[in-house]
Parts: C-alpha cells; structure tokens; sequence
C-alpha cells in the first residue's frame, strides 16, 4: 500500500505549491515518532498542563438502570479547555516547535479546536489565527470569546455553506500563502497524509490509558466502545486501545440531525448515502451530489457537522472492524439530559451522540456487557444550544434581561 | 520532444505572429451561461489566444476569495456539470481558439475519470488543468489524456524544488502554468526579480512553453513577461471587471494587454 493510504482511502491531493510543505510535514512527524523522547515529553505536558491520564469514571446510576450492565464513561471533557481536542493540539504544537515555525492557525466546527489551539499558541508563544463558518461563530460565542481572549485572530468565514468544510478550506488558502512560518493545525483525523495518521497516533493516548484502566478497574476488556464521529479522531483515539482485540466491538456514532431520511444530517456512513470522492486534500466518503459537490449538512452539534469522514475510519467500516449508527437531534438531547440528571456530567452535544448511540443499544446487550463512551468533550460551551433546545424559560429570561442591560448601555453611550 | 500534443502546434503558430499569447479564464455559470457566452465573444474578439473554462467545485481548495466566490454563486445559481459540458461543446465550435478545462479531481471522479476524460477530448477541449492532482497521483490519467488526444497541463510553483521541476517538467504537455506567487488565484503579484528567477528555474526544466499566471492584471505585468515566457494568464482580474463593468470592459482591457 503506498504512503497515507488506509485501504482506498487517504491520500494527499494538495496543489503542487504545498508540496514541499506536506514533505517537511511528513518528514518531521516521522522523526518525531520514531524518537521515544518526543513521545515522553508528550505524555509529561498532557500530564502536567492537561490533567492527564483523565479518569474512566463508572457510571454507577446509568448502570444500575441497565441491569448488570456496566457503563464506563471515559473522561476527555477533564482535559485542559474540555475536550479531546487538546490532546492533537498539544502534540502538534510540540512538533511546530521542533520545526520552528512562529505561527500556527486551524479551522473550527464548534470552537472546541480553536480554543484548543489558541491555549496552546497562548501557551508556546505562537501567533494564531482561527477560521471559523459564519454560522459556527454565531451558534458558538462563548468559544469565539475565549479564543479572542487568548491572543487570537477569529476569522468567520461566509463562503459557501459557512460552517466547517468552508473554513477548512480558507484555512488551507492562508497556508498557501504562509507556509514558511506557519503551521496549519488539523483538527481532525482528516485531510492528506500525513494528517488522518499524525492526529490519531496524539489522540490514541485515549485508547491506550482507557485500556489499561479498563483492565484495572474490571480485570477485562470491554465488550463495546461508543464514540462520536465528526471527522473521527476522538473516536480513532479511544478506538486504538482496542483495534487489535477483535473481541470488543467499536461503534463510531454520527450526526443523524433531522433524520436520516433528507440532507439535514452529517451521517456519513451510517446513513449509506454517501460515496468515495476526493475532496480537501484526501479520498473518503463525502455527502455529495451526482456531480461531486458537498451538500450542505446539519447538526445540533456544530462539531459533527462535517461532509467527510477520517480515511481510517472509511477504511476501518469497509473491513467491518468499525460499526457505524447515527443519533438525531432529538435522541441527543434526551441522551444528554439523561447523563446531567443521572451522573452529573455536562456533555458537549457532539459527545452526548456517542452517549445517544450506547443509551439506545443498551436495553439489548448481554446481561453482564461492559461498555466504554467515550466522553469527548464538555457541554459548558453549548450553553446556548442546549438551552434553546429545552426551551428553558428561565435562561431565556436571564438572557433578555441581560440583553436589556446592554441595549441600556447602549443607549446611555449615544 | 517528440510527444504529440493537442496545443503545441497551435502555441508554436500563434508565437510566430504575436510575442506573447494570452489566455484567459472565466468560471462556468457565472453570472450565468449567457454572460459566459458573451464574455467569450468579448474575449476572443480582442485577441485572446487560449481560454480556461472552470468547472465549478463546492470546494476550490487552489483558488483566491474572488474564484471562489464565483464558483459558489454559480452552483447556488443551479449549475450542472452536465450543461456545462454541453455549453463546452458549443462554445468550442463557435471560436476558433483552443480551450482547456480547469477543474477540481472530485467532479471528474463523480462523472468518471475515464469518461470524463474521453468526453472532453471528444467535446474539442485541447487540455485539462486539475490543481489538486498531484504528479504522483497523476500518472494514468496523464496516459489517458495523451491518449485521447488532449494536453495534461501540470502546475510549477515557487516552492517546488529544482528537481522536482524537472520530473513535472519531463512529464509537461502543451505548456507549464507557472504560478507567479506563493498564494491562491487573485491577489497581487510584483512582478519583478524573483518572479524573473522562478521562471529561469522552469525554463531549465522542461521544453514546453511557459504560462505565468497567478496576479497578472496589467500592460506592464504582459509586458514584464515579454521574451520570458510564451504566455500570460489573466484570470480574476477580468472576472472583476466583468462583475463591475461588463463583458465590453473585459474585451477593451485585452485588447490593451500586450501594449
Ligand atoms: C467535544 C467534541 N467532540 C467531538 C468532536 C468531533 O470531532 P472528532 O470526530 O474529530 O472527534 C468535536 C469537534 O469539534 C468536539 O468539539
């Protein structure tokens, strides 16, 4: 198999003028694997600076509703700036370091990756510019705002369908333009090689510590592991720890949003509309028309609201080691309202899929099963999502008063 | 070089009369077919000697904010690649130019590669510009192009290295496009010194004729190119002016290009 194919997937399908840029890439990322220090001073900033190893917490509440049913919920929404994302980030970041390169910038769904990477610019004293779907800006403030705060530039982006796909592209358009000294930040186990590998290999730091701990806390492997998929790297990074144990099922949960039946959601491969294309720089499944152009996609959950699918998990669902459902909107805020009442934890809305998917099945696996979801992220920043979907009077009170106060300001500044 | 090729005989013909050849670009169904039609006329009528005809794609990785803005409004206006390829076949037979498809690789695997590739051959189209194809990812379907009787036209950039120039360059047909500028489509090119260089750098590299486009948009940007290069490509500087003032504007501003 040539480089940065999995199966027929893959690729690097980059204009000529990156070329080099992806060479040095891929160069430098395979001399950092190949050097045991890099991964050690690795693991000791996650450590350090992101709470790591983040606990596998047993859902005590939400397994004793499922008989002898054991949920173990891995907690990736304790990582420094609440989400899985800053596992990729950090490692990226410590390879823009050994490269020397002064500035980095990334695209953002749900502004989970672009807190990540402007912490981390913050942090090594990079410079940082974030691109962001006009769309994404507005349904994710809270995310803009501390993305400002920490030193970085938030472009929103008001081409085509102003969401993820697009800023992905704008990002690739100022790299093409900058790559001397500056780095573009991945968000995702997507794009072309080496990406899809080099941001799986940071995140299956989820994988290998919530095998080992699965093996402490239950003296065996688990039976199912849930996780949502956007573009797949927290579910390839949880999904790692047990590729090799043919035993334990892996079921990559994706945006079903309205539905499966019409274009409003972002189920790739779950919903079997999709077909392989080459788009952005690598050969997946894309939702696509006849003619090869993205259709718009929808999702509650800004991060999983993507048009293509990491080439390792396309690979990864044609050999069937993958399964792959999709939780709609709806089923996702029961889901998530469901792990807040009976656990305690506040979800993001893209993790509370993977919630959704387990939540669904669980009634109907073996008596003493053990299950793993994969908690990537926190649901602090969906604050205003979450509560326009439960329609909570009292926040949206709170809320017009608030915007009385300002609209008051306002006025007095007139 | 002893590789047939749809253009070079064209190309080599035009260079006898003119000292430098002109090409130029509009993307399909922007505004609407009609105004391609009529900007084309525009165009040809004023001396332009080869024209790019972008297909539009949902995601225009390689080009600037102006193209790919165009592509977007072109595909929100209903574009089809399938009436594009209709309106291909006519404009073809109305004007006696050559003319090339400038497209991303996932609209010819959505139609097919090689029926993609034979259909345009058979449509009259003398070339094929696929920006996010890479050489190593090329190799059969530059086969196939050949072999249909159409022109593969590879890209040279700032950042490619000297040998790698020269594996691009030895695998060139009809012509190189050099892009004048680390960058996408549409911003602005000084061009000077280094831009001088780079084009040396290709020179050495293959014997096929050299294109230099990317931020060409003035008298003295072609007149810059005279006697360095065989061809200045003027894209979304017309694209502008076609939005602001119209396909007449358009046809004045290249019948003033080569000064
Ligand atoms: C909390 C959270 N989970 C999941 C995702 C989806 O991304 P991926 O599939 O790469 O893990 C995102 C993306 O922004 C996210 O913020």
């Amino acid at each position: 198999m040539s480089k940065g194919y999995f199966g027929a997937f893959g690729g690097a399908f980059i204009p000529e003028i990156l070329h080099q840029t992806f060479s040095q890439l891929t160069a430098d990322y395979e001399a950092a694997r190949a050097d045991a220090s890099f991964w050690q001073e690795y693991l000791e900033l996650m450590r350090n600076y992101s709470g790591r190893p983040t606990p596998l917490t047993y859902a005590e509440n939400l397994s004793k509703a499922h008989g002898n049913r054991k949920v173990y919920i891995k907690r990736e929404d304790l990582n420094q700036t609440g989400a899985h994302k800053a596992n990729n980030v950090m490692g990226q970041g410590l390879l823009v370091r050994r490269m020397g390169k002064t500035r980095v910038i990334a695209e953002t769904g749900a502004g989970q990756h672009g807190v990540a990477t402007a912490t981390m610019a913050a942090r090594l004293g990079l410079e940082c510019t974030i691109y962001m779907g006009a769309k994404d800006v507005a349904r994710q403030r809270p995310n803009v705002f501390w993305m400002e705060q920490m030193g970085a530039t938030v472009i929103p982006v008001t081409s085509g369908s102003q969401t993820l796909k697009d800023a992905v592209n704008e990002a690739m358009r100022d790299w093409v333009g900058s790559m001397d000294e500056t780095h573009y930040v991945l968000g995702t186990a997507c794009g072309a090689h080496p990406f899809p590998e080099m941001v799986s290999w940071f995140q299956s730091v989820i994988g290998h510590e919530a095998k080992a701990q699965i093996l402490e806390q239950e003296g065996r492997l688990p039976d199912h592991v849930y996780a949502c998929v956007g573009g797949g790297s927290n579910a390839m990074g949880i999904f790692q720890g047990f590729l090799d144990h043919k035993e334990v099922e892996l079921i990559g949960v994706e945006a079903g949003g309205l539905g499966l039946d019409g274009h409003n959601h972002a189920a790739r491969i779950a919903s079997g509309k999709s077909t392989v294309g080459i788009a952005q720089g690598y050969k997946t499944y894309f939702l696509q028309d006849g003619d090869g152009q993205m259709r718009h996609t929808h999702s509650v959950a800004a991060g999983l609201d993507y048009v293509g699918v990491s080439p390792i998990l396309a690979d990864l669902h044609d050999s069937g080691r993958v399964r792959f459902e999709a939780a709609t909107d709806v089923e996702v805020i029961e889901a998530l309202k469901r792990m807040v009442k009976s656990e305690g934890i506040i979800p993001a809305l893209e993790s509370s899929h993977a919630v959704a998917g387990a939540l669904k099945e669980l009634p109907n696996l073996k008596e003493d099963a053990v299950v793993i979801i994969n908690l990537s992220g926190r649901g602090d920043k969906d604050i205003f999502t979450i509560a326009d979907a439960l329609g909570d009077a009292k926040w949206k009170a709170y809320i017009q008063e608030r915007a009385a106060i300002y609209a008051a300001e306002k006025g007095e500044e007139a | 070089m002893s590789r047939p090729s749809a253009l070079a005989g064209t190309i080599k013909a035009k260079l006898d009369k003119q000292d430098i050849l002109l090409m130029s670009h509009i993307v399909l169904g922007y505004p609407s077919l009609e105004a391609n039609r009529e900007v084309i006329k525009a165009m040809v009528e004023n001396g332009v000697d080869l024209m790019e005809l972008q297909i539009p794609f949902s995601e225009p990785i390689a080009d600037g904010p102006t193209i790919a803005r165009a592509n977007q409004a072109s595909l929100d206006g209903g574009f089809k690649v399938k009436e594009g390829l209709q309106f291909i076949r006519e404009v073809v037979a109305e004007f006696k130019i050559p003319f090339l498809i400038m497209t991303y690789t996932n609209i010819l695997m959505a139609y097919g590669m090689e029926k993609f590739i034979t259909e345009a051959a058979d449509l009259g189209v003398k070339g094929l510009i696929i920006p996010d194809i890479p050489l190593e990812e090329a190799t059969d379907l530059i086969a196939q192009s050949r072999q249909a009787g159409m022109d593969w036209v590879q890209l040279m950039t700032p950042t490619s290295q000297d040998e790698r120039l020269v594996k691009i360059g030895a695998e060139a047909d009809g012509f190189v496009y050099c892009v004048a500028r680390r960058g996408v489509t549409g911003g602005k090119t000084a061009f000077d010194d280094s831009v001088g260089t780079f084009i040396k750098r290709c020179r050495v590299a293959t014997h096929a004729p050299l294109a230099v486009g990317f931020g060409v948009r003035s008298p003295e940007d072609v007149a810059y190119l005279k006697g360095k290069a065989e061809i200045a490509v003027v894209g979304s500087a017309a694209l502008d002016l076609h939005v602001k003032e119209g396909a007449e504007a358009v046809g004045q501003f290249f019948k003033g290009l080569r000064g």
